[in-house]
């Protein structure tokens, strides 16, 4: 393995956390909204059209940053039109959330035709004070962009609320059992709709990740299936905040281990590592959940109407 | 993969729409979008050339993101129902359904991009990329400072190995220090793994990144990285010029179309295979930029007229293949045969052909 002493690890780090980013972001929101009992098979639409409104956005007003927030917004407006379907016009979540993806395809490249083959301001570096100044250590995990960063704190802003929050409670009383919850009194079409639109907000970041860092430029279809990756680790990591991460991390992270390690001319066969990224993630999160029971929220896909 | 369902239903209405009479009509299937700044765009513009040349005399459908494999079958059928008398098919990957389409439909005559099947209503056309990978891997072999060539390779087919290997000779010509890292990546066009695939090609040294993938994407990470160039690959993508882009090789498919198309009009159309290169003028070198010194420029340039006269074949002799063994004595040229099927790299490439 003489061959990994050319991988700078430094380098290899910076990376992975760049590639697992958009997944992570997507794969959080998406946790939310499952743990509220609702499927939302539309995460790639929400996250091309995060990816072509936020570099839109970005290029028109010069600042990034604002395009993060746009595509957040475009993505939890797309996704409140899945809402409406599936919580008030009580569709079916499966051939909506389908939908959801086609439309924001077929709609992210409309928009995108006056944005072929243009460069984006870039997000700049954001170095911690003080934790970024400690040799080695400080430039690997705190010199990174901030939506790095935020997808990190995204994740135990998510662990808090779910886990140690009477909202969070509420939400997942809903996503256990939406009859009960509505009978304690609760609002359980709001609550998914809220939950929602914060899946499609993160989607949206996601996306907008992918056009703004890390390739960075505007290409039709350009997310090429990261949301249902998302979709994925989501269901691996047994609905866990910090197994998303792990999987997310993982994932991003094999990914680029592979790509260097082909580069660093590895003896493992290029067939093996090409298909590393999908059977570590899964085996790994599978391995995790083995233990314990299926944290499945039991309500989850089913229509909910006050009637009962 | 959702791309793709969007995209049959809206050639589904495209098709549907254009159903005013001509003499012919000719259907387009392409393996990306048509403004993916790269193979496919290059593909479509090419038919809008051909398109325009003939005017009226013609109907053009096309159908862009379709996936290889049974996709693409369901899509030519459609086209073929649809009234389409030529249809172009241009991934590599649509060699067997284009096979299976054209055997149900006998009198529909198919041209399948850089394939290698052919059949009585099944031409083949591709182009000697090869000759200009050679130019590339000059101009790379000279302007790496590292010594280190970075190659993100697509999908294992002697069409990529054939330009490695192109490449390659060419680089250690000028430069005998001079190393090729490659990576596999097992598609034509995936923005964010090209990404990757580049960064992490830079990231161990590679100052110089070629690419045999359909996206711009390559370019935007050596940009990040400043100090490393780039070529175009199908397109110009100019965008990124003068530097990282420094050069390109630009597949100019317009005249083939052209002389194709007129054929099945006259009625003289048969099965043929095309293999065009630089004196062709199927295969354009594009514009060297500024950032090229001006001898390198010079050096490249006369490459390309020795390769456009015939003079000159990039795959002349002495050459080993990995192992050693020798492949070609000295000054013996590569046959057509062996180039169509090459699956190994010459000596001092490291690593194997998956």
């Amino acid at each position: 393995m003489i061959e990994i002493m050319n991988i700078n690890p430094i380098l290899l780090v910076a990376s992975l956390m760049v590639s697992a980013t958009p997944i992570l972001l997507a794969a959080i929101g998406e946790m939310v909204v499952e743990k509220s009992g609702v499927l939302n098979l539309g995460v790639e639409g929400m996250m091309i059209i995060g990816a072509v409104v936020g570099f839109a956005v970005a290029i028109l007003t010069s600042n990034p940053l604002i395009g993060f927030i746009a595509a957040a917004f475009a993505a939890a407006l797309l996704s409140l039109v899945f809402g409406v379907l599936t919580q008030v016009l009580l569709a079916n979540q499966v051939a909506s959330g389908l939908g959801l993806t086609l439309f924001g395809l077929g709609l992210s490249a409309m928009i995108g035709k006056n944005y072929e083959g243009k460069q984006a301001p870039s997000l700049g570096k954001f170095e911690i004070p003080f934790l970024s100044d400690i040799p080695i250590f400080g430039k690997t995990f705190f010199s990174h962009d901030l939506i790095v960063y935020f997808a990190l704190l995204l994740v135990l802003a998510t662990y808090l609320f779910l886990m140690r929050s009477r909202h969070g409670l509420v939400l997942r009383s809903v996503g256990e059992n939406h009859d009960a919850a509505h009978a304690l009194g609760y609002n359980v079409v709001r609550v998914r709709l809220l939950a929602i639109m914060f899946g499609g907000a993160c989607s949206g970041l996601g996306g907008a990740y992918v056009s703004l860092v890390r390739v960075p430029q505007w290409t039709e279809g350009m997310t090429a299936g990261a949301g249902w990756i998302a979709l994925a680790i989501v269901v691996f990591s047994n609905w866990k905040p910090w197994r998303v991460l792990v999987g997310a991390y993982l994932f991003g992270g094999v990914s680029v281990l592979q790509l260097n390690l082909q580069a660093a001319g590895s003896k493992i066969p290029v067939e093996y590592l090409s298909m590393a990224p999908y059977l570590i993630t899964i085996l790994v999160l599978v391995f995790m959940s083995v233990r314990g029971k299926q944290a499945s929220p039991a309500s989850l896909g089913k229509v909910f109407h006050k009637s009962g | 993969m959702k791309t793709r369902i969007f995209g049959a239903l809206a050639a589904a209405t495209l098709l549907a729409s254009a159903s005013f009479a001509a003499d012919l009509k000719v259907g387009f299937v392409y393996v990306g979008p048509i403004n993916d700044g790269g193979w496919t765009q290059i593909h479509h513009e090419n038919a809008l050339v051909m398109k325009e040349y003939f005017g009226d005399k013609i109907d053009m459908v096309y159908q862009e993101n379709v996936a290889e494999g049974a996709d693409s079958e369901r899509v030519m059928t459609q086209m073929a129902l649809q009234g389409a008398d030529l249809i172009y098919t241009t991934s590599f990957g649509y060699g067997d359904p284009t096979i299976s389409v054209a055997k149900k439909f006998p009198n529909v005559k198919f041209e399948h991009a850089t394939g290698y099947q052919r059949a009585e209503n099944v031409s083949t056309y591709s182009a000697r990329f090869y000759e200009g990978r050679a130019i590339q891997g000059h101009i790379a072999g000279s302007m790496t400072k590292s010594n280190i060539v970075g190659y993100i390779a697509s999908v294992p087919i002697p069409e990529v190995v054939r330009g490695i290997n192109s490449a390659y000779i060419h680089a250690k010509k000028v430069n005998p220090d001079v190393e090729f890292k490659i990576i596999w990546i097992y598609t034509w066009l995936d923005p964010a793994k090209e990404a990757d695939a580049a960064q992490a090609l830079i990231e161990q040294g590679a100052d110089v990144i070629l690419q045999h993938t359909d996206t711009t994407a390559p370019h935007a990470a050596a940009q990040k990285a400043g100090n490393v160039i780039t070529f175009g690959q199908a397109a110009d993508m100019a965008d990124y010029g003068p530097s990282p882009r420094v050069s390109s090789i630009i597949d100019n498919w317009a005249p083939y179309y052209i002389e194709r198309t007129q054929e099945v009009l006259d009625g003289t159309w048969s099965s043929v295979d095309t293999w065009h290169g630089i004196g062709d003028q199927m295969v354009g070198i594009g514009e060297i930029s500024s950032a090229v010194p001006t001898e390198v420029k010079i050096e490249a340039l006369a490459l390309k007229f020795r390769i456009a006269s015939g003079e000159y074949e990039p795959f002349t002799g002495p050459l080993n293949k990995q192992d050693g063994t020798p492949w070609l004595a000295e000054g013996e040229t590569a046959d057509d045969g062996t180039l169509a099927g090459m699956m190994f790299y010459v000596e001092g490439i490291e690593g194997d052909v998956p």
